[in-house]
């Protein structure tokens, strides 16, 4: 559970989860093991077409969750079960409570579930002086520890054998050892006499199935058949969220919720309960049954134009176990109750701002999490819209709004960047590096050396590098982006060698400035959507065949997020839409569009590795043209581990969050030596500046170089 | 290839990969003999996997003691299956059982059933569970013998989507689709087999 006061505790919190080397080699396995799982269980099915599916058949279902609502009464009510919706969490552990008095009961045993979490029913039931246990495993695990779970579906995952075995000591009065088989064994002997004696069971719902008045569960332990079978009294406790129309509607959904989950094909359980069945504990010989539906903001989110599709979720859990900084720092720092990219966004609105005001900070927008979610939740972008309504409400900080400000003002922010490269002699010693930065803004930064602005912007050596082509084979703007405009030019000049070579007029529109996704990423919407605005004007798309950049994040952010965030302007809808659909990246288009051959280069077999930049794999959808240019440009290519997981630098993050760039960094370069390369290629300046620092401050001579260079470097 | 005779191989290829012991028969008989066969092998108290051995607390080991003798309990089978099965049981010496499970909640050794379908992509069995007495033997025992007729064999969940909601329709309704035996992974993502249902998921595939 996350109770941080401010971002200061919060970051406290943070390093002592990095501290913690248990948690930190479990979630790495775990990490690993699970990309593998995962891809075995989808092999050969068309999975974006089953996302797209799911997405569709949940967005249909929740625009009608009223409705469905009613039809599920209708035809659970006829079965005898009591349906009941609660506005809010406490009003749902009211309900549950007046249940359990008025059936006189005093033993609960549970099967999991999250909505349970959600309201803190367990807590509430105690305080009436009930006796609940958890029958999960996991979960019994975490509620004898009186702590929150840190995984949706493994919800003991932060635990070592030992601390189990020791809690386990406890329960039994006698010495555990760690043997997780026996353990294992221990819990399902102490929790078979809980379920005889419980006189209520209390399960959540994967589905509540309204042509039927179903409840669906999917379970690998068989606890909740158990739950839902043994004691007289059963309540299921199932958000709004979980109304699904048909069977069908459930069966798709099943085909990938355990296969995202687990990498299992499918749960060793599923278990489809319609209305109250026979219970010979009961003394009329039938069950009493009821569903509590939770509403706690689902039925206003249903409606949201933003949100609603939140509500797409299955809690598969798959966000977090893709996303790097879960890894690092494990699930009590990253979420409150909700984990993971979807409980960034979930807290907000279940649990509110101020549990949700530091977590949404910590999303390093690598885009992990939308890749592998089975709802297709545009995750990344809800974050940062969480982001942008909690500063909004609570006021920016000062350091965010100086940024929006400046970046909103070329002509200011180039001033600003020219005044520092006048005045950063001392702190570079003459290096390309600033080496003795004063500790204001050093502090957390000595992971990796910084660089300095070079000595020749590139918007002042474009006009005599300008390609003199009389019958262009294109017409392309070129977009720099800050870091190739101020710091490394180089790279663009790289690139505009290779455009002339093919024929390629190119332009640089001085009116372009940053692309605006730091002051997007900081959660200043109103800078985020001045920039998008000025760089549209700049550019005039309709002269250009392509906009091209040589950095994955502008890229991305030019592409994707321009037409989100300048769309609805009616002024510029169409010039947006334009200029996005003209952005392409550096590899696509020379390896797509200008079709470069392996004859134009001199080939030296240099060995190389490669760094794939979150916005381009992922944002982009492109991975196959810069592993091949490697190979075109006569180097050889080492692949390395991992090579799409985030280098760590995620632009403002990095200096947000240094401790934990750090360590993501960390991780890239063991991925990257370990393949003996002797150059790692990239194709984003963000990356390299966090690549080529970290190597430079840890004294390696491996090169870093975007594509461009190599590729440049080795023209005939 | 007959197409009764690939579901029924990736049937057996795919409830295999989740530690599902799969066997082909010809006839119920071989089944009774097989789930005897399987009992007798078993140790009277199989809760030795399952934790008899181990240290409890007064309550849960004192659930150990309600246990004398093996059972096999098959609630829900035709008369004469019953029968048939009972006869077998005795002539072994081993308690046979179609109700009362409440009685037994501390485990059978073995819930023999049989299952109304199959879903060969996943080698799911799927079991109407409406009466309480077979679901619970399906819980409560050490041991699952599920008895798949091969002609009950789909390939896809699709395929018995119709089954299902006429089973759900049927209410009260408890349907259960049952891949592999119990398992977790909650400690150290260690797979651990029989944490609150069966250790062992026997499918005996009966060529129909």
């Amino acid at each position: 559970m996350q109770n941080a006061r401010d971002l200061k505790e919060y970051k406290g919190e943070l390093n002592g989860a990095l501290g913690n080397e248990f948690l930190r080699t479990a979630m790495d396995n775990f990490a690993m093991a699970y990309r593998v799982s995962r891809a075995k269980a989808f092999a050969g099915m068309d999975v974006e077409g089953l996302v797209q599916d799911i997405a569709r058949g949940k967005d249909q279902a929740m625009a009608r969750m009223d409705e469905l609502f009613e039809e599920f009464k209708k035809q659970a009510e006829r079965q005898g079960v009591t349906v009941h919706v609660a506005k809010t969490g406490q009003e749902a552990n009211e309900i549950i409570g007046r249940i359990a008095e008025k059936a006189g009961v005093k033993r609960i045993v549970k099967s999991k579930s999250m909505t349970a979490e959600e309201t803190l029913l367990n807590h509430y039931l105690e305080d009436m002086g009930l006796n609940v246990v958890e029958t999960d495993l996991g979960e019994w695990i975490i509620q004898l520890r009186h702590e929150g779970p840190t995984h949706m579906v493994m919800p003991a995952i932060h635990l070592s054998r030992y601390q189990v075995a020791e809690l386990f000591s406890d329960v039994t009065g006698t010495k555990q050892e760690g043997d997780i088989q026996k353990l294992v064994k221990v819990a399902r002997r102490e929790l078979r006499a809980k379920y005889v004696q419980a006189e209520m069971g209390i399960s959540g719902g994967n589905f509540a199935i309204a042509e039927t008045g179903t409840i669906a569960l999917c379970t690998n332990e068989g606890n909740a058949r158990l739950v839902t079978t043994l004691p007289r009294v059963h309540v299921a406790l199932v958000g709004l969220d979980k109304l699904t129309p048909t069977i069908n509607d459930a069966l798709r959904v099943i085909k990938a919720l355990p296969r995202n989950a687990t990498g299992q094909a499918i749960t060793s359980y599923v278990t489809w309960i319609t209305g109250p069945g026979e219970c010979g504990a009961s003394p009329d010989g039938k069950k009493e049954m009821h569903v509590v539906f939770l509403d706690n903001g689902r039925r206003a989110l249903a409606k949201d134009p933003v949100f609603s599709q939140v509500l797409r979720c299955v809690r598969c859990g798959a966000c977090a176990n893709v996303c790097p900084v879960y890894r690092l720092v494990g699930g009590h720092q990253y979420g409150h109750i909700y984990i993971g990219a979807i409980g960034l966004i979930l807290t907000y609105f279940y649990h509110g701002r101020e549990k949700a005001k530091n977590l949404v900070q910590n999303c390093i927008n690598c885009g992990a999490c939308k890749a592998v979610c089975v709802g297709g939740i545009d995750l990344l972008r809800l974050i940062k819209e969480v982001h942008a309504r909690i500063q909004d409400e609570e006021g920016h900080p000062l350091q965010s709004q100086l940024l929006g400000m400046v970046l909103k003002n070329r002509k200011m922010f180039h001033t600003l960047l020219r005044s520092a490269r006048a005045v950063q002699k001392p702190v570079t010693g003459g290096t390309p590096y600033l080496r003795h930065l004063p500790m204001i803004f050093a502090r957390g930064q000595e992971f990796r050396a910084l660089p300095a602005i070079a000595e020749n912007a590139f918007r002042d050596q474009f006009e005599a590098l300008k390609p003199r082509v009389a019958t262009p084979k294109y017409r392309v703007a070129l977009f720099s982006g800050c870091v190739q405009d101020f710091v490394y030019p180089e790279q663009a000049v790289a690139a505009v060698k290779i455009l002339a070579k093919h024929n390629v007029a190119v332009d640089y529109p001085m009116g372009q400035s940053c692309c605006g996704l730091p002051v997007q990423m900081m959660g200043e919407r109103e800078a985020s959507r001045s920039v998008a605005a000025q760089n549209v004007t700049a550019f005039d798309p309709a002269g250009y065949d392509y906009i091209l950049t040589l950095c994955a994040s502008c890229a991305s952010h030019l592409k994707h997020g321009y037409p989100d965030i300048l769309g609805k302007d009616p002024k510029l809808a169409v010039k947006v839409q334009q200029f996005a659909d003209r952005v392409i990246d550096f590899s696509s288009f020379v390896h797509d569009v200008l079709k470069v051959e392996p004859a134009e280069f001199r080939a030296d077999g240099k060995k190389a590795t490669y760094h794939a930049p979150c916005h381009l794999c992922r944002g982009l959808g492109v991975t196959k043209a810069p592993r091949e240019l490697i190979v075109t440009g006569g180097l050889e290519y080492l692949p390395a581990d991992e090579e799409d997981v985030c280098c760590g630098f995620g632009g403002t993050y990095s200096m947000k969050f240094p401790e934990l760039s750090a360590e993501l960094l960390k991780k890239k370069l063991a991925n990257v030596e370990k393949t003996g390369a002797e150059v790692l290629l990239t194709d984003c300046p963000g990356c390299i500046m966090q690549l080529r620092g970290g190597l430079e401050a840890k004294g390696s001579r491996l090169e870093v170089r975007h594509v461009a260079e190599a590729l440049a470097d080795r023209l005939k | 290839m007959s197409d009764k005779a690939r579901l029924a191989d990736l049937m057996a290829e795919k409830a295999g990969l989740v530690s599902a012991i799969v066997t082909r028969i010809k006839t119920l008989d071989e089944a009774f003999a097989y789930t005897l066969d399987v009992c007798d092998k078993k140790e009277a108290c199989q809760l030795l996997p399952s934790g008899c051995e181990a240290d409890l607390s007064a309550g849960a080991g004192a659930l150990c003691d309600a246990k004398l003798g093996k059972i096999i309990a098959a609630p829900g089978l035709p008369a004469e299956a019953a029968k048939a099965l009972g006869d077998a049981c005795s002539a072994q010496g081993v308690t046979f059982i179609t109700q009362g499970m409440r009685s037994h909640l501390s485990g059978v050794d073995i819930g023999f059933t049989i299952a109304e379908a199959a879903i060969a992509e996943t080698g799911t069995c799927v079991l109407d569970s409406k009466s309480e007495e077979l679901r619970l033997a399906t819980m409560i025992c050490e041991v699952h013998v599920c008895v798949v007729a091969t002609s009950s064999i789909r390939e896809t969940s699709s395929e018995v989507e119709s089954l299902l909601r006429t089973l759900c329709k049927d209410a009260p309704g408890y349907v259960a689709f049952i891949t592999g035996a119990s398992r977790t992974a909650d400690i150290e993502r260690v797979l651990a087999i029989g944490v609150h249902g069966p250790l062992e998921l026997h499918i005996l595939l009966l060529e129909d």
